[in-house]
């Protein structure tokens, strides 16, 4: 370890430290512009210069290692000196446009200015001007701003995957640009707004929209997959302006998906906020007394097994378990949760968990993906399976449809016929697997979401048992336990699933699955269909069946219903949601829900009551308690307890039939993003590959 | 060194020179002195020839390897050095093809011998180079810590116009900064020598410059050079480099505050020593050596713009 000694502190720091994370240590502050934790180290922008004793010169801080007996001074002459000086060159062919910069106010180069800049400027001559780059729908770029320290260039290159991005010319000439102007084709393209340290990359939805200053933030969760991001929601008054990643080492790092960031402009549109009851073939606003009374009439005189309720991919844990315990008051086994219909739920936990957990893919050597796509089914699982990737030594396999990933893999086949051959051995990659220390499997919805998928998921298992995926813990010579390893893995596509898994809200004792209720309704056999935000199933295929829709959007179900009941949306409720690892995270309200919307625990409650079969929670907080009482991982937040390993799936024969993905595009998956404009926008540049006709440097 | 390939980087432009090269390396080969069991001691080591494409930066050793590499000739951070970590990751070392091709020499006619030449910590042959005015450009080896005055008469046919039409003298390619005449009278042509006078000996490419070079003109064509040579990744050359620049083209005019000398020296130090590679440095030093030694000429240009006369360099105006 390391000691040296910064402006008069010694630090010990571990070895492969840079000085600039010694200087940190140490609590000085060094300032910085193309430098960045999860990038790797460009040294371009020379702000981070300090004075090294015995050196001839300053050092890059960000660059040079630290070794033991250095001298560093962060603020003497020489270090302020180089330091005053790049800012100085930094700003002479920047255009000092910050009032009409909406970077301004969270902008690394104002703060740093401030800091370190001269009063005014020395330079007399014309400063640079360079054309605009065109870069997709998210990304707008003012590209003299630009002060090349090339993060976006490393975050493309290196986190995302794609080589799109780059420097050309040479010298003050030189710019950053896209290839031949494309759009930056990647998930997770807009993270370099973020990085960009200036106003060169700036949100494009968000142009000119609010200062950072007049926003209310609020930490909340993301519900647009099942990663479970942690966000910050940006609203002003009753606005959601804006998403940003919040940091979570475990979960997302500091990064988002393009469709968490900027499907919020789906918040706005095609919103239920007020009750609707159908009369005369028509959905006509009422109140909420006509609505839950046009209900009770409906429930009136109907037995349980005539009743059926289904959880949509998007809704908080307290929601559904107020549904939950309401149709059990109603009799009714008839309820799911699994709008796809994957063959999940039902035994040991870790039958439906992404046991390794995201952070625990960096820890595999072998990686085996089956029926799906994760670079859209979840796009920080992706970015993480890539960083491991880059690391090198990680075969990675799939069975299933070929996609388009972030890094080299093996196609091992389309169908079970695939799984079969690699559980006994016969396949090229069982090798692979047999070889590796800590493998893992991940398998997705596509595989899941078929008439075989119980069968589908037994051969998984067997995969896992047979390859030594599942390790418990053990204790080695020392007498110290080492932890076991889990390497079989779920990948969830929607954000209320396992929460959904957790609380079993599945089909009691004879009741029917998703598939059983839609022919259930078409046949006459359910007669009251409870929709709670659920908008992905075939709605055509409800039949005569009276349909309750509560949710936030005017999406397929409300379209359906008999009665709407408005909800809220996740950025207007506060709710508990279980990531696809089974990490149980809170979700805050940013706004309130709109117009005479509710959150939706409330409505349920408010229901039962009209129904005549109160539930015994009168807020939020009883509410919790008592789904914490009956299920307890809900008690542990943002804790993940490893899941006992046990006998899931069932025996049967596997069809022919490859594994697809549940997603189509990307961009459009759920109410609030197929609501959404940009996401719109995006859908016809990324997924319909439709290049605007025209873009800023064409002729 | 256990070295098992050698890579020869020629500039572009040097078409001619690399079909030649190219032309021995394959007699070599063909000869068994190279290649598969080479000289027939068991040893295997290849000669590969590489044209660049004619930038200036990727003679800085980390980006003749980029550019090896096939990547943008751009400097890399240092440490790790190349010996360390070099070409495809390799440890490596970058020399001269100067430096190798005295290896021979030195091999057969003992150590003794080449540190016998020159000075001590000073020894050895150098290749000069002497273009601009002279009455016979050309390059040539010798000892080093010859006087400047002896190589330029001895090998070049001396200054055009005799040695007292001397303006002066940029001893070490367009790096490094010029020296007036006083200086070039007694000073050696060597590491130290130079260095004492704020000059240095850099590529011993001798630059001569006699009375009718407008000097404040010479100086911003090499701020030119380097502003268009800079490759743009690090802030103060590839901001500093264009900034220089401007103010040199005033300056060659007399457009400017005698006040706007001293910002220009002081830019100039705020590039140097601050970049990654020595581009930074090299764009300085003539600048600062034309600000060192003929800062009067720069401030005659000012005053004669300031008083409305018409701006001409010092040898036309006294015509």
């Amino acid at each position: 370890m390391p000691k040296l000694t910064v402006d008069g502190i010694e630090v010990e720091v571990p070895p492969g430290t840079s000085v600039l994370q010694a200087c940190e240590a140490a609590g000085a502050e060094v300032p910085r512009f193309c430098y960045h934790d999860r990038l790797s180290v460009a040294g371009n922008c020379r702000m981070c210069l300090v004075e090294m004793e015995k050196a001839p010169k300053p050092i890059a801080s960000c660059a040079f290692p630290a070794s033991e007996g250095m001298v560093i001074h962060t603020k003497s002459e020489v270090a302020r000196k180089a330091q005053k000086g790049t800012m100085e060159f930094l700003l002479i062919n920047h255009p000092l446009d910050c009032p009409i910069c909406d970077q301004g106010g969270e902008c690394d180069l104002q703060d740093q200015a401030m800091a370190y800049g001269w009063h005014s400027s020395r330079y007399t001559e014309n400063k640079r001007a360079v054309t605009d780059k065109y870069m997709g729908p998210l990304i707008k770029t003012i590209m003299t701003r630009c002060i090349h320290c090339t993060r976006c260039v490393r975050f493309a290159t290196e986190i995302a995957g794609v080589s799109e991005m780059g420097m050309l010319n040479r010298g003050e000439n030189a710019e950053i640009t896209t290839y031949l102007e494309n759009a930056l084709a990647s998930e997770l393209s807009a993270n370099v707004i973020d990085l960009c340290p200036v106003g060169a990359l700036t949100s494009k939805p968000y142009a000119f929209v609010s200062r950072p200053w007049e926003l209310k933030k609020v930490e909340s969760i993301d519900v647009m997959d099942a990663v479970g991001s942690n966000i910050r929601i940006d609203a002003r008054g009753q606005e959601v302006l804006r998403v940003l990643p919040r940091l979570h080492e475990d979960i997302n790092e500091e990064w988002i998906s393009d469709k968490t960031r900027y499907a919020c402009d789906g918040l706005k549109r095609q919103r239920l906020d007020r009750p609707y009851v159908r009369r005369d073939g028509k959905l006509q606003p009422a109140s909420w007394a006509e609505a839950f009374a046009a209900i009770a009439t409906r429930l009136n005189g109907l037995k349980g097994s005539e009743i059926a309720a289904i959880a949509g991919d998007a809704v908080d844990a307290e929601s559904m378990y107020a549904l939950k315990r309401l149709m059990t008051a109603l009799g009714s086994p008839n309820i799911d949760c699994r709008q796809d219909g994957a063959r999940l739920g039902g035994g040991p936990r870790a039958g439906w968990l992404f046991n390794t957990t995201i952070a625990g893919i960096e820890d595999a050597d072998a990686l085996l993906l089956i029926g799906t796509n994760p670079r859209w089914e979840a796009a920080l699982v992706n970015a993480r399976i890539r960083k491991r990737w880059l690391r090198g030594r990680f075969p990675i396999g799939l069975v299933g449809q070929p996609v388009d990933l972030t890094y080299d893999y093996d196609h091992l086949g389309a169908g079970a016929q695939s799984l079969s051959e690699i559980a006994d051995g016969s396949h090229r990659f069982a090798e692979v697997l047999k070889a590796a220390k800590k493998p893992m499997l991940v398998i997705g919805s596509g595989a899941l979401a078929r008439a075989d998928g119980a069968a589908v998921l037994a051969a998984a298992r067997a995969i896992a048992e047979g390859f030594g995926m599942i390790q418990p813990d053990s204790v080695d010579e020392d007498g110290e336990t080492v932890a076991g390893w889990n390497g079989f893995n779920v990948l969830h596509s929607a954000a209320s699933r396992v929460a959904g898994l957790d609380m079993g809200f599945l089909p009691g004792e004879g009741g029917a699955d998703v598939a059983g209720i839609l022919a259930g309704a078409r046949s006459g056999a359910i007669k009251l269909v409870y929709l709670l935000a659920a908008d992905e199933i075939d709605t055509e295929a409800l039949g005569d069946a009276f349909v309750v829709y509560q949710g936030h959007h005017g999406d397929k179900g409300a379209h359906r219903a008999d009665v709407v009941l408005p909800g809220a949306a996740y950025t207007e409720k506060d709710g508990l949601y279980v990531n696809t690892e089974g990490r149980v995270q809170m979700g805050f309200a940013a706004t309130f829900p709109l117009g005479e919307a509710r959150e939706d625990w409330k409505i349920v409650r408010a229901l039962s009551d009209a129904v005549g079969h109160t539930l015994p929670f009168d807020d939020l907080v009883a509410l919790r308690q008592a789904l914490m009482a009956e299920y307890d991982t809900f008690a542990a937040i943002d804790t993940i307890e490893p899941a006992p390993w046990g006998a899931f799936g069932a025996a049967g024969a596997l069809e022919e039939a490859p594994f697809g993905s549940p997603i189509e595009n990307f961009y459009m998956t759920d109410p609030i993003s197929r609501a959404s404009k940009t996401m719109a926008e995006c859908t016809e540049v990324f997924s319909l590959r439709r290049q605007p006709v025209a873009t800023g440097t064409h002729g | 060194m256990r070295a098992r390939a050698a890579y020869i980087y020629v500039r572009g432009e040097f078409y001619n020179e690399a079909r030649n090269l190219q032309a021995a390396i394959d007699q070599a080969y063909d000869a068994g002195l190279i290649g598969r069991n080479a000289c027939g001691s068991g040893y295997d080591f290849d000669v590969y020839l590489h044209r660049g494409a004619g930038a200036y930066i990727c003679g800085e050793e980390t980006a003749l390897l980029e550019s090896l590499e096939g990547k943008k000739g751009q400097p890399r951070l240092k440490p790790p050095f190349p010996a360390g970590v070099g070409l495809y990751g390799c440890p490596t070392t970058v020399n001269n093809v100067e430096s190798i091709a005295v290896v021979p020499t030195i091999l057969r006619r003992g150590p003794e011998w080449f540190a016998g030449l020159g000075r001590p910590k000073n020894a050895g042959t150098k290749l000069f180079c002497i273009s601009g005015h002279v009455n016979n450009p050309c390059n040539v080896e010798e000892e080093l810590g010859i006087p400047l005055r002896e190589l330029i008469d001895k090998h070049a046919g001396g200054v055009i116009g005799g040695w007292d039409n001397l303006l002066g003298v940029i001893p070490g390619g367009s790096s490094v900064p010029v020296l007036p005449k006083a200086i070039c009278d007694d000073v050696l042509m060597d590491f130290d020598s130079l260095r004492e006078v704020r000059s240095g000996l850099g590529t011993a490419a001798v630059i001569v410059m006699n009375k009718s070079t407008d000097i404040v003109r010479a100086i911003a064509r090499l701020s030119y050079f380097y502003k268009h040579e800079s490759c743009g990744q690090c802030t103060p050359c590839r901001e500093g480099t264009g900034w220089m620049w401007r103010v040199m083209e005033r300056m060659v005019r007399g457009e400017a505050d005698v006040e706007e000398i001293d910002v220009l020296e002081e830019v100039s130090r705020q590039i140097e020593g601050h970049t990654i590679c020595a581009l930074g440095d090299a764009a300085a030093w003539p600048v600062q050596g034309l600000i060192r030694h003929f800062r009067p000429e720069m401030e005659r240009r000012i005053a004669a713009r300031k008083a409305g006369q018409p701006v001409v360099p010092t040898a036309q105006a006294a015509e």
